[in-house]
């Protein structure tokens, strides 16, 4: 099989590192309590609950939000540990204990702690404690805050389980473990049956991406006996490359269902359902990049499978298109937000499937739009506060006044995200895009295509939000949040400005480098400096539009019927719905109604149709016993008659 | 100790705990207190023997006596790892279904438990026979007391459920007996007729002969278990039964099918077993989704999680079917798990469904609101039905899918789309029964009480820790399959390309 | 001895048809006397033909049978007389589906 797709990709053997971890010694011992702290914040507050008749409420959050900060504590102590060591020891595992053995296949509980790991290990503790922090403020007012804070720290020590697994099963353990919280999340506020129904629909529609995972695991015990990062790294070369194709695509069948790539994406949106909170931590900042984890962290198996990496590669064009054009049209302010977190991850997935020369850009992404996004989600959090949870951008408008801090650090965080230059999302998406480019010519400009559009739908959020009229509705008096809310967006707002600095001299692609392997650049097609141009004045191109579509204008309250069919198709989520509704929701439905009378009317109708057939049998051969002696008697002489008859053949015949 | 008729006294103990509770002259709540008492002696005694099992000794606790020689029968018993954890599952849910039906069952609350003391009894005998002839009898005792609980106690239709079940049953050890007598035959002509499974595992039976052996076995468990398509009996007996009923059956008695598929299909007939894999996979494939499907059109709380167990008990099934390591231990697993998890289910419905007077999803909605600790603990239980990594379940079905795709990667396929029906189920019921707002008439609905919750608790508990760490259940298991696997006589498969199981930093 | 035989299956017919035929339960009693007494005919030719006594020894049995029935049958066809006022066979055909 050639690499039919990608132009000149050097797939060499010797560029994919094998995970070879040394034992974890020193502050790296400490790795099982990152995972521990915030698991035990998790028993506590959702078991102390009923236990104590609710006296935890009163410190509850206090606790879920310390423990977080505490494992932030430890990741750092660790990422300075790690900085101090030479590159070849920067990777270390610890056995806790064995999950479960039969004669075949172990399972261990172990982890890992590498470059990877830790990068991420900081984003998510780090993100999450400020998140945290937020949610105190913002959950004020809830009865149910201390469970809502259960649930945090339950998905946080997921999400690090996730991270800091040795093999594939723990990995699928916090896999499906940020999917339960991610459910218990969205559905927080589940007297409200929308919210129940997305909580559902996100579990179920991850559930199909775990079909891809599972069976990978399956894939990897047959053909390698382990799923241990290590044991499969150093074996892979050994292996056909049709086995590493199946297995890439199961495991990207895994990934998009987490991180809502085409074609199960349709949850993400509804899942904005959840506290904006949730949304910030779970459905922008982390949980969703977890897609991306998977194929950087496989980047063994996806090296040697190029039809993989391609298919990687298209899925992550289409859906960061298709996030961008469903992010243009929405109103409500947190489903335009949920559209750039699609896009965005489309982003980072198009980096991980460029191979070795994007891995370490992806995760570069990754980390700025941890902290951009978790920036514009609780800003928008914040408005939302301000303004009786209305989501409607028609009815914002001039906020910047009322609101000065949230705006002031949502504009960050709004700069960083289309690039403008010098800010985080600049310098991570230009880099994606430039490898792009050099890889594949048309890839490169529809990845330019959609920074353009990243810079229309943004561009008309911040006019739709801050500027333009008032459009409030009646009774609503905007006001700036606490300072326990507008100090994390400070801070990330911060985070956002200075994440660029992590390109300074290529640290981040040489961090990484133990882990994803490093490459000679290849010389894009044209200079650097000219592409950065293009990419900025694209974005200058969709910032224009913005402002001449609707910055200019009166904003209606309404959003006018009377569109496009472009238009009407982005409200409609491109359709996605209804492709997922007419190609398996109805056919399932009916399917199991019509299987649901099969098995009453034909299965068991079956076992009833005997048990009446012997009934009318007995009902015919009943009427014989009529009750006369005379018929009896005759029945009788014939059985003897029968009988002397058979004896009389049998004997003289 | 070591002489102590263990297995003898777990079997006689509950029998004479049901005769005691069924004739004490005051009824109520002294012949409930008793039974209750003569379950938790039962318990304790098997937790003792237990504490003496040595893992990896084969046979144990073996008693045998001489019953009928005309036959070979004998009165013989013996538990190795499949056997005693069956019986663990058998003496630790008894008691839970007594606490939890312990006002549902009034008036006839000591008739209630002197049956399931009996059902408990019949069924240790189950598991423990190690003669085949002794099998078959108590096999069949067990569907008196089982009739008599479902006839008894439950809903309006309950006793049309219940002669359903036993015909149904009663077809199925019909077609057993015929068996039994064949392996009567066979053992006949090879010298003097025995029928301890040690003396029958040691004939080579003619490979026709062990064919139609075979059937007669495999359709008897098949309806047991239950397996598509003769599982219609179980979603009526479900629906109309008490949940407590609905747990010593789906969790105990349906396990006697699976435990009879690899003690005697494949202990006894490894021939035919191996001739007849296709057939049963596919079936066991059919059952899986079929029973998923079906379970996702219920509109009967009960009905439903009765149908989810034809799913289950698919995997399981699968699992002993495909001949390696990693499906029996995952089978054998599944059966304890599935037993835990769905005795969960069903009695957390139970709950909920005598306070809202009906099992119908559709009439109930916003449970979570009035009973938090009721819909939370329904939710760890129908997460673990569905197969979350943590709780035990999962670790059993993945081993399950894993050999599954080992045997062939369609199989494997088709079993994992349960992970995605599973989830479809429990959390669509969970949806319309829990959350949602909650309707005005439930004002009244109270929250689980201290005996309820006393009551599941240890089973979520068991789950999760399972979950995180199953081995020492299957130290238990993994010699047993291996014995079975040898018998059948497959050779375990390398992986294709064996990775180095071990870097440094692990511990084993 | 010939004529012996066949007078007893003559008897034995007639016996038989009436019990089959008529409705009075006094005849139809009196046909099946009549059928156990062409037996009893045919049983003591027997012995005589063979010489010994075993077909006698088998008489006495039906005689003392017969005698027992006559008892039991006269007693319920009195019964069921005083009830129904008829002794028609027919009449008694309670005992059905």
């Amino acid at each position: 099989m050639t690499n039919i797709f990608l132009e000149g990709g050097d797939h060499a053997v010797s560029h994919v590192p094998v995970v070879d971890p040394g034992a974890a010694d020193g502050v790296l011992g400490l790795l099982w309590l990152v995972i521990a702290l915030p698991l035990l914040g998790a028993v506590v507050l959702l078991l102390g609950g009923p236990l104590t008749k609710g006296r935890i409420d009163r410190w509850g959050h206090l606790l879920g939000t310390a423990l977080p900060i505490g494992s932030f504590v430890i990741s750092v102590l660790m990422f300075v540990e790690l900085l101090g060591r030479e590159e070849s020891e920067r990777q270390v595992s610890q056995h806790l204990f064995t999950w479960f053995e039969t004669r075949g296949l172990s399972v261990g509980m172990d982890l890992l702690y590498d470059p990877l790991a830790a990068l991420f290990l900081l984003l998510i503790t780090g993100v999450g404690s400020l998140i945290h922090v937020y949610s105190i403020g913002y959950m004020a007012h809830d009865p149910r805050r201390r469970r809502f804070f259960g649930y945090l720290n339950l998905f946080v020590a997921a999400m690090l389980t996730l991270i800091l697994s040795a093999n594939y099963l723990g990995l699928f353990l916090g896999w499906e473990g940020v999917g339960l919280a991610s459910y218990l999340l969205i559905g927080f506020w589940q007297h409200k049956p929308s919210a129940a129904a997305a909580a559902k629909k996100a579990f179920v529609i991850n559930r199909v991406g775990d079909i891809g995972l599972s069976l990978g695991i399956a894939l990897m015990f047959v053909t390698f006996g382990t799923t241990d990062f290590a044991a499969i790294s150093a074996v892979t070369g050994e292996v056909g490359e049709g086995t590493l194709t199946a297995l890439g695509l199961l495991l990207l069948l895994g990934a998009c269902g987490k991180s809502a790539q085409v074609p199960l994406q349709a949850w993400l949106l509804d899942a904005m359902e959840g506290p904006t909170p949730v949304s910030a931590l779970i459905h922008a900042a982390t949980m969703v990049t977890a897609g991306v984890y998977l194929v950087v962290r496989s980047n063994f198996i996806f090296e040697l499978a190029p039809v993989a990496q391609t298919v990687v590669v298209v899925v992550a064009t289409v859906t960061l298109l298709w996030g961008a054009i469903l992010g243009c049209a929405r109103d409500d302010i947190k489903k335009v937000l949920a559209g750039s977190t699609m896009s965005q991850i489309g982003y980072m997935m198009l980096g991980a499937g460029l191979g070795v020369a994007g891995y370490a850009f992806a995760i570069f992404h990754l980390l700025t739009h941890g902290f951009f996004k978790a920036n514009m989600f609780l800003g928008a959090g914040s408005v939302m506060h301000g303004m009786d949870d209305d989501v409607d951008m028609r009815h914002y408008g001039a906020l910047r006044s009322a609101m000065p801090v949230t705006f002031l650090t949502f504009a960050m965080g709004y700069l960083a995200i289309i690039g403008f230059p010098g800010f985080s999302g600049f310098w991570s998406k230009d880099k994606i895009i430039e490898t792009a480019l050099a890889e594949n010519l048309v890839v490169g400009i529809l990845a330019v295509l959609g920074a353009g559009i990243t810079a229309f739908y943004m561009t008309r959020l911040m006019l739709l939000t801050y500027f333009t009229s008032k459009r409030w509705e009646k009774g609503v008096h905007p006001h700036e949040s606490p300072k326990v809310m507008t100090v994390p967006l400070i801070v990330l707002a911060a985070l956002s400005v200075l994440g660029g600095v992590m390109i300074a001299g290529d640290w981040i692609v040489e961090f990484l480098a133990p882990v994803v392997g490093e490459v000679e650049h290849h010389e894009p097609p044209l200079p650097a400096l000219v592409i950065t141009l293009i990419v900025v004045a694209t974005v200058a191109l969709g910032v224009a539009a913005a402002w001449f579509f609707v910055g200019r204008r009166d904003v209606p309250r309404e959003a006018p019927q009377q569109v496009s069919f472009v238009t009407r198709a982005a409200r409609a989520d491109l359709y996605g719905d209804a492709i997922n509704e007419g190609l398996v929701v109805g056919p399932g439905r009916h399917l199991v109604s019509g299987l649901t009378t099969m098995d009453n009317r034909g299965v068991d109708g079956a076992v009833e149709g005997g048990s009446s057939a012997v009934g009318g049998l007995a009902q015919v051969l009943r009427t014989v016993q009529n009750g006369f002696v005379r018929s009896y008697a005759l029945s009788l002489l014939a059985g003897v008659l029968l009988v002397v008859l058979t004896l009389m053949v049998v004997n003289f015949a | 100790m070591s002489d102590f008729p263990w297995l003898t006294t777990l079997v006689v103990l509950p029998l004479l705990g049901a005769v005691v509770t069924g004739y004490l002259p005051s009824r109520g709540i002294i012949a409930r207190q008793v039974g209750l008492g003569v379950a938790l002696v039962t318990l304790v005694v098997a937790v003792v023997m237990a504490t003496q099992y040595d893992v990896g000794g084969g046979y144990q606790f073996a008693e045998e006596h001489e019953w009928i020689s005309a036959f070979g029968a004998h009165y013989a018993l013996g538990v190795d790892g499949l056997g005693l954890l069956m019986v663990l599952l058998t003496v630790v849910l008894v008691p839970i279904v007594m606490i939890a039906s312990w006002h549902e069952t009034d008036p006839k609350a000591d008739v209630f438990f002197a049956w399931t003391l009996a059902l408990e009894a019949f069924s240790i005998a189950v598991f423990a026979a190690t003669d085949v002839f002794l099998f078959y009898i108590v096999f069949e005792a067990t569907l008196i007391p089982a009739y008599f609980l479902i006839g008894g106690f439950g809903r309006e239709g309950r006793t049309r459920a219940a002669v359903k079940f036993l015909i149904y049953q009663l077809a199925g050890g019909l077609v057993m007996l015929g068996s039994v007598i064949g392996l009567y035959v066979v053992s006949a002509q090879a010298g003097s007729p025995s029928y301890l499974l040690s003396d029958l595992q040691g004939l080579s039976i003619d490979p026709t002969a062990q064919k139609w052996i075979f059937a007669g076995f495999f359709v008897a468990f098949a309806i047991k278990a239950p397996m598509f398509p003769v599982h219609t009996w179980l979603a009526d007996t479900t629906e109309k039964a008490t949940t407590g009923t609905s747990v010593l059956l789906v969790c105990v008695l349906d396990k006697i099918g699976t435990f009879g598929m690899i003690r005697f299909c494949l202990g006894l007939l490894p021939d035919a077993s191996q001739w007849a894999t296709p057939f049963v996979v596919v079936l066991a494939l059919i059952s899986i989704v079929y029973g998923a499907l079906v379970a996702i059109g219920q509109d009967d709380m009960l009905r439903l999680i009765g149908l989810t167990s034809l799913s289950h008990f698919g995997l399981i099934v699968l699992g002993i079917f495909v001949f390696t390591s990693e499906g029996g231990a995952g089978a054998i697993l599944y059966m304890v798990n599935h037993g835990i998890a769905t005795a969960a289910l069903f009695l957390l419905a139970g709950f909920a469904v005598r306070r809202r007077g009906t099992a119908l999803i559709s009439q109930m909605g916003g449970i979570e609101k009035v009973a938090p600790v009721l819909a939370g603990m329904f939710l760890v239980a129908g997460l673990a039905a569905c197969g979350l990594p943590g709780l035990s379940p999962f670790v059993s079905e993945m081993l399950v899918i894993i050999s599954a795709f080992d045997y062939a990667w369609w199989a494997g396929a088709v079993a994992v789309t349960a992970i995605v029906l599973a989830a479809i189920y429990v959390l669509w019921m969970y949806q319309r029964a829990m959350t949602g707002p909650t309707a005005a008439d439930l004002e009244g609905f109270t929250d689980l009480d201290r005996r309820e919750v006393g009551v599941v608790a240890p089973l979520l508990v068991a789950l999760v820790l399972f979950g995180f760490y199953p081995q020492p259940l299957l130290d238990v298991i993994n010699p047993s399959v291996e014995q079975t696997l040898t018998q059948v006589g497959v050779v375990h498969e390398e992986p294709t390309v064996p990775a180095a199981p071990a870097t440094e930093g692990e511990g084993h | 001895m010939t004529e012996y035989i066949v007078l007893s299956a003559i008897l034995f017919t007639i016996g038989c048809v009436g019990v089959l035929v008529r409705r009075n339960a006094i005849v139809v009693f009196m046909c099946v006397e009549l059928m156990l007494n062409a037996s009893n005919l045919a049983l003591v030719t027997f012995a005589k033909q063979h010489g010994n006594l075993d077909g006698q020894i088998a008489a006495f049995f039906v005689m003392v049978v017969a005698a027992a029935e006559v008892v039991v049958g006269l007693a319920i066809i009195m019964t069921i007389f005083r009830t129904r006022r008829s002794a028609s066979v027919d009449d008694a055909s309670l005992l059905k589906y």
